[in-house]
């Protein structure tokens, strides 16, 4: 059973928005939209978007990070925006998991928003039904377009390829791949959902010095006659004897 | 479950009339290669294309909201014209036909030309159309010309340049395909973006690890193995004590010291000669054309004696003292270093930059024992300069990045040279792992084109007799009058900032209204946001436009505002062009311009327009040309004085650097049929073989020429023959900088060259050192630091480039306002919670503004994003938006000038060598405003008014590409 999923490697992804508006602009053209904008020239603009990135501090300086995390519709294996659905409008497909709104269907009654604990899901003021990221099922599948291009538009877009896109379900595709060797998690997995959507840790790269790495026979210091020496402040016998 | 009704696959306009068209992104200056879907005529959607070497297909958030540029109601589409009898400034505009604007600057400027050229200043806010923009300036003969590199990183290019002959960004880079520790300093978030983003993730996802030096962690910094908090303005300390411990435990590269570089060459330190602190020359045979002989002297281990550099057999001492054999006393330049940082130890540096002696220490263990354990050695054969045969090219796989936050003090020219001196010390330039050129770099140090040095240069009627931006080698190529006052009107290449290579563009309002050096009539302002956020002191700034005579008449009598949008610059023009936007035009990456080049070989690119011209919009290079006709400058005319090029693509095709040269703005699909590379005859053919290729052509070099290219005789020899540069000769690292020892020799009465006046000698003398020195930034030399402990910085973010995406509906929901960030404990310390409004005060002016707490942070500093903040009502942004009510400049607090000196006379505020506009060195101190101040940043302004030609702004959109309606008012 496939499971299209996408991983995002938060050890790359640097913050850019490049998935934010990408995916604006793709899918406010296109059968997901159109994606409303309130006030765009004016005080507190605000629109409908399927993919936005938060950023975090944790820590204290000097022991502080810094986190960019974007996030959209994780397209649950265990959806809770389905079963709370009264007219079926959401719906999880069978053949590659893609979890979707019916807009035909939907009338904006906002429970699923209520029930998906991720915060997926937006209402779109204009149209009045509920709109998510669709993993771009109508690139995809477009047989029009060239293979390169048939995957989501945020996938194509990130400038680190933080986005990696897959089948969650295929144990030698890139996003198993990346889940399992470099820590892939679960968002909030107590909640029972089972994301398909993962994330990769971060990790830091260390460098350890050895003491007798700076010592070399071949110190070009030697080269002109001069070693290092230790400075005329530094400890000696001289500061503790007396013959 | 019943299936799906609303069918998610089809488009929703299944019969629209699909276009894909190729062209160069110009959502900043990183200028990837797009994609742009045209559906019924109307942009649908802007993807990265796969097939262009800058980018590789991807693109970052200003990209993909290009659609929001072009649709937006900022647009300006007429020609304007201020309202007879109306106040500057106002914003009472009228249409008027571009046959009347180009009749209006014809004869206004033809008056100018016939009379004294020098009044006509023309600046640019952006430097990638500067062959053309310049080539126009240098043809109407005015010296006052310059982009926006004086105030944004002048000393980069130019601490770099002066030192290894090249320098980052457009000029060359990291190489983070081989490259194991990498260092990020003084960066802004997103610099350069898209090619720094790729090059890092793969970078990190192989291993490598990633030090980010910085004030603040955000953007890249978030991912970074280590965060090196530092002081603004500190950095040439840190570089420099990272100098000491490298050579103090000789973790140099000493083989690439000794050939490449200057650090074995002979100072004479005699300090009676007039050539004290010169490099000791020797006859040779000189040859025709030489640019830098190969004349020096080496102090010989082998034979211990003095002998001319590169002899066959010689090894230099790079460490000691020797007498030559009529007694003058020498020592190796190297030596010079050791001496100049003997003090500037781990320990000192922690003082000044607020980093640990120990950390100071371990990066540079890190660094030294990276370069010098983990070397790379690629089969690549390669001839250098001195006919030595190599059967490899040997990498160290350290790496740097830096750029403003360097550059922006008044001491960054330093800074930045002790850093390039640091990168020469590692043995990384241009080699595998470290740094690399991109052409046409490296180049000559300094490069070869130059101002005129005589004020008999600006003749009515004729072209400048030579450039208006160059590169000076000594005194003797100031551009000064002859009481050595300057000719410029940004007193660039004068006594005050020699090495100005790239303007002073950030003083050009003050000196023009003050009329000093002299007063001007006409200022042209092309995309530059001079009356916002491009200028420090901007509420003064906009009091200057508009400022008037005794008379009546305006002190800048007329201004003439190119752009494509209703900024708030355009308010104070007496005539406005609407200039396209890049989805609309030609435009032409120069490698004359600002190039984008890879390390692997020359790239130029263009634009071809999309989308028709918007109203009556006309691209700024086709008002150029048409001008420039008009005017009758000889380079768009013809013998009979008729017009010479059609348009601006036929000037591109035709327009060579002399007749038959066959170097062009473009060098690819050169020759009769396209087939040369470089150089060739014009090509009647060359946009249309741009447009089938990407709109790029990419010339990859040979492996052998692509790496030492400062001394490898291939590449050098290819250089020349292909018009690049016109010397082959070997270009040596400049650890010790004659270029500057002369200016000091010269301040000091001793030299032959022309020497400065009186009252300039001593601030000369001081800052004109040939090895870096640290000094404290000059404002804060002038300032209370108890009563203004802290230091405040702008950084741009990801998803803004400046002002230019201040009109766009989407960015602007990802930045509307701008906060002050404030170190969590450093704002508490002064009673401030998250969030609070806060004044932010230098000793030239306040702001109040939001603080929000950040534990990213040094708690010596403040910072915000620049350019987020907006004057109410400009871009045609609601006066109550966001942008201008909880918006705020932080510009208002730092001032374009130092305080006056003892004479009343005043500098400005930038280095004394460069004349880098020094934003980052003002102090601050922040307070709590008080109940009942007023919830909104200060200063307000009136709120601009629309002009005619401009779009209502709709109240909401529902864009929809190709379909007839996509947004309205309620």
């Amino acid at each position: 059973m496939t499971q299209l999923a996408l991983v995002i490697d938060l050890n790359v992804c640097v913050g850019c928005h490049a998935c934010v508006t990408s995916c604006k602009e793709w899918n406010t053209s296109g059968s997901a939209g159109p994606l409303f904008d309130e006030r765009p020239y004016d005080a507190n603009p605000t629109g409908t978007f399927f993919n936005r990135v938060q950023t975090f501090e944790m820590g204290k300086y000097p022991n502080s990070e810094t986190l960019h995390f974007p996030k959209s519709c994780l397209h649950c294996e265990d959806p809770p925006c389905v079963p709370v659905c009264p007219t079926g409008a959401s719906y999880k497909r069978k053949e590659d998991g893609i979890v979707l709104v019916d807009y035909d269907k939907c009338i904006g009654c906002k429970y699923c928003s209520w029930a998906c604990p991720y915060g997926a899901r937006e209402f779109d003021e204009k149209q009045k039904v509920m709109k998510k990221c669709t993993l771009c099922v109508d690139r995809i599948y477009d047989q029009s377009l060239a293979e390169i291009d048939r995957k989501p538009a945020c996938v194509k877009a990130c400038p680190t390829s933080a986005r990696l896109f897959g089948d969650i379900h295929d144990p030698e595709s890139e996003v198993s791949l990346a889940i399992r060797e470099d820590g892939g998690y679960a968002l909030m997995p107590e909640w029972g959902t089972h994301p398909a959507n993962h994330y990769l840790p971060r990790r830091k790269t260390k460098l350890k010095i050895h003491k007798d790495e700076l010592e070399r026979a071949d110190n070009p210091l030697k080269v002109d006659g001069q070693l290092p020496k230790p400075g005329k402040g530094d400890s000696s016998m001289d500061d503790v004897s007396a013959w | 479950m019943s299936s799906p009704i609303h069918d998610p696959f089809t488009s929703p306009l299944p019969n629209a009339e699909i276009e894909i068209k190729t062209t160069t992104c110009y959502m900043c200056a990183c200028r990837c290669g797009i994609r742009v879907h045209l559906r019924n005529g109307e942009v649908r959607y802007i993807d990265g294309n796969p097939d262009h070497p800058l980018n590789n297909g991807v693109i970052c958030a200003k990209g993909s909201s290009g659609i929001m540029k072009q649709y937006s109601p900022a647009r300006l589409t007429k020609p304007l014209r201020r309202k007879e009898g109306t106040e500057r400034g106002a914003g009472d505009f009228e249409e008027v036909s571009w046959e009347e604007t180009f009749s209006i600057l014809t004869e206004r400027l033809g008056k100018l030309r016939a009379t004294d050229p020098k009044k006509f200043a023309l600046f640019t806010g952006r430097d990638q159309m500067q062959a053309l923009t310049g080539l126009f300036a240098r043809q109407f003969g005015t010296p006052n010309y310059a982009a926006h590199g004086g105030f944004c990183s002048v000393n980069l290019a130019a601490g770099m340049i002066y030192t290894i002959g090249g320098s980052f960004w457009e000029f060359g880079g990291p190489d983070l395909e081989r490259s194991k520790l990498f260092i990020m300093i003084g960066t802004a978030e997103d610099h350069h973006s898209n090619p720094m983003k790729i090059a890092l993730s793969k970078f990190k996802r192989e291993g490598g690890r990633f030090i980010s030096i910085n004030p603040v962690r955000t953007g890249y910094s978030a991912i970074a193995d280590e965060w090196v908090p530092i002081r603004p303005g500190t950095d040439g300390a840190l570089m420099l004590a990272l100098i000491h411990e490298i050579i103090a435990l000789g973790l140099y590269d000493r083989e690439f010291l000794v050939r490449y570089t200057n650090s074995g060459q002979l100072v004479n330190l005699d300090d009676k000669h007039d050539e004290f602190g010169m490099f000791v020359r020797t006859e040779v045979a000189k040859e025709e054309g030489c640019y830098d002989p190969q004349n020096k002297l080496w102090w010989d281990r082998n034979t211990n004696k003095a002998v001319i550099t590169h002899s066959e057999g010689a090894d230099p001492y790079l460490l000691g003292e020797f007498a030559l054999p009529d007694g003058t006393a020498v020592k190796p330049a190297f030596q010079l270093l050791q001496e100049r940082v003997q003090d500037y130890t781990p320990e000192w540096a922690e003082q000044i930059t607020g980093i640990s002696a120990e950390t100071i220490r371990r990066l540079a263990h890190e660094m030294g024992i990276t370069a010098r354990d983990q070397k790379i050695e690629l089969p690549i054969a390669w001839t250098d300069s001195w006919g030595k045969e190599h059967d490899t090219v040997t990498g160290n796989p350290v790496s740097f990045h830096a750029m403003r936050g360097l550059a922006a003090h008044s001491n960054g020219f330093h800074s930045i040279r002790a850093l390039s001196i640091l990168m020469t010390l590692l043995g990384t330039i241009d080699r595998p792992g470290g740094f690399r050129h991109k052409p046409p770099f490296p180049r000559p140090i300094p490069p070869c084109a130059r101002t005129p040095n005589d004020p008999r240069a600006v003749q009515p009627n004729s072209p400048l007799d030579g450039m208006a931006l160059g590169w000076p080698s000594d005194p003797d190529d100031l551009f000064v009058n002859a009481d050595g006052s300057p000719v410029r009107i940004d007193k660039a290449f004068s006594w005050e900032y020699p090495l100005s290579v790239h303007g002073l563009m950030h003083n050009v309002i003050t000196n023009a209204w003050r009329g000093d050096p002299y007063k001007i009539d006409t200022l042209l302002l092309f995309m530059a946001n001079m009356a916002w956020n491009s200028s420090m002191n901007t509420s003064a700034v906009r009091k200057m436009l508009v400022d008037k005579e005794e008379s009546g008449e305006y002190k800048i009598p007329f201004i003439v505002v190119c752009d494509a949008f209703h900024s708030e610059t355009t308010a104070f023009a007496d005539l406005i062009l609407p200039d396209t936007t890049y989805l609309e035009r030609h435009d032409v990456m120069s490698m004359l311009d600002r190039p984008i080049s890879e390390f692997d070989g020359p790239v130029d690119a263009v634009r071809i327009p999309v989308v028709p011209p918007t109203g009556e919009c006309k691209p700024f290079q086709e008002v150029l040309i048409e001008l420039g006709t008009r005017l009758k400058l000889p380079a768009f005319v013809n013998k009979e004085g008729q017009r010479k090029y059609r348009d601006y693509p036929d000037f591109i095709v035709n327009w060579e650097t002399a007749p038959g040269s066959g170097i062009g703005f473009l060098s690819g699909w050169r020759g009769k049929g396209g087939e040369k590379s470089i150089r060739g005859e014009p090509n009647p053919n060359q946009w249309e073989m741009y447009a089938k290729n990407n709109c790029v052509h990419h010339y990859e070099l040979p492996r052998s020429y692509q790496f030492m290219r400062n001394w490898n005789k291939g590449y050098l020899e290819w250089s020349q023959r292909s018009g690049i540069t016109r010397y082959a000769e070997p270009i040596l690292i400049h650890l010790y900088s004659e270029v500057l020892q002369k200016f000091r020799l010269a301040a000091q009465g001793k030299s032959i060259t022309r020497q400065p006046p009186a009252h300039l000698a001593k601030r000369i003398e001081t800052y004109f050192d040939p090895l870096p020195f640290y000094y404290e930034p000059l404002e804060t030399q002038t300032s209370d630091k108890q009563k203004y402990p802290l230091s405040a910085l702008t950084q741009r973010p990801m998803a803004m480039y400046h002002s230019w995406d201040s009109q766009n509906a989407w960015l602007r929901q990802i930045h509307a306002h701008n906060y002050l960030y404030v170190n969590a404990r450093t704002a508490k310390g002064a009673g401030i919670a998250d969030g609070d409004w806060i004044w932010v005060e230098s000793q030239w002016g306040k702001v109040r503004c939001m603080a929000r707490h950040s534990e990213s942070l040094e708690p010596g500093t403040v910072w915000t994003w620049n350019a987020i903040g907006k004057a109410a009502g400009a871009w045609n942004l609601s006066p109550d938006a966001n942008e201008s009510q909880q918006g705020f400049l932080l510009n208002h607090v730092i001032s374009e000038e130092l305080p006056p000196q003892t004479d009343g006379k005043r500098f400005s505020n930038s280095d004394p060598i460069t004349g880098q506009a020094a934003w980052y060195d003002v102090r601050v101190r922040i307070y709590k405003a008080e109940a009942g101040e007023p919830e909104q940043t200060s200063p307000q302004f009136e709120p601009m008014k629309k002009y005619p030609g401009m779009s209502d702004r709709p109240s909401w959109l529902n864009y929809l590409g190709g379909s007839k309606k996509k947004g309205g008012a309620k």
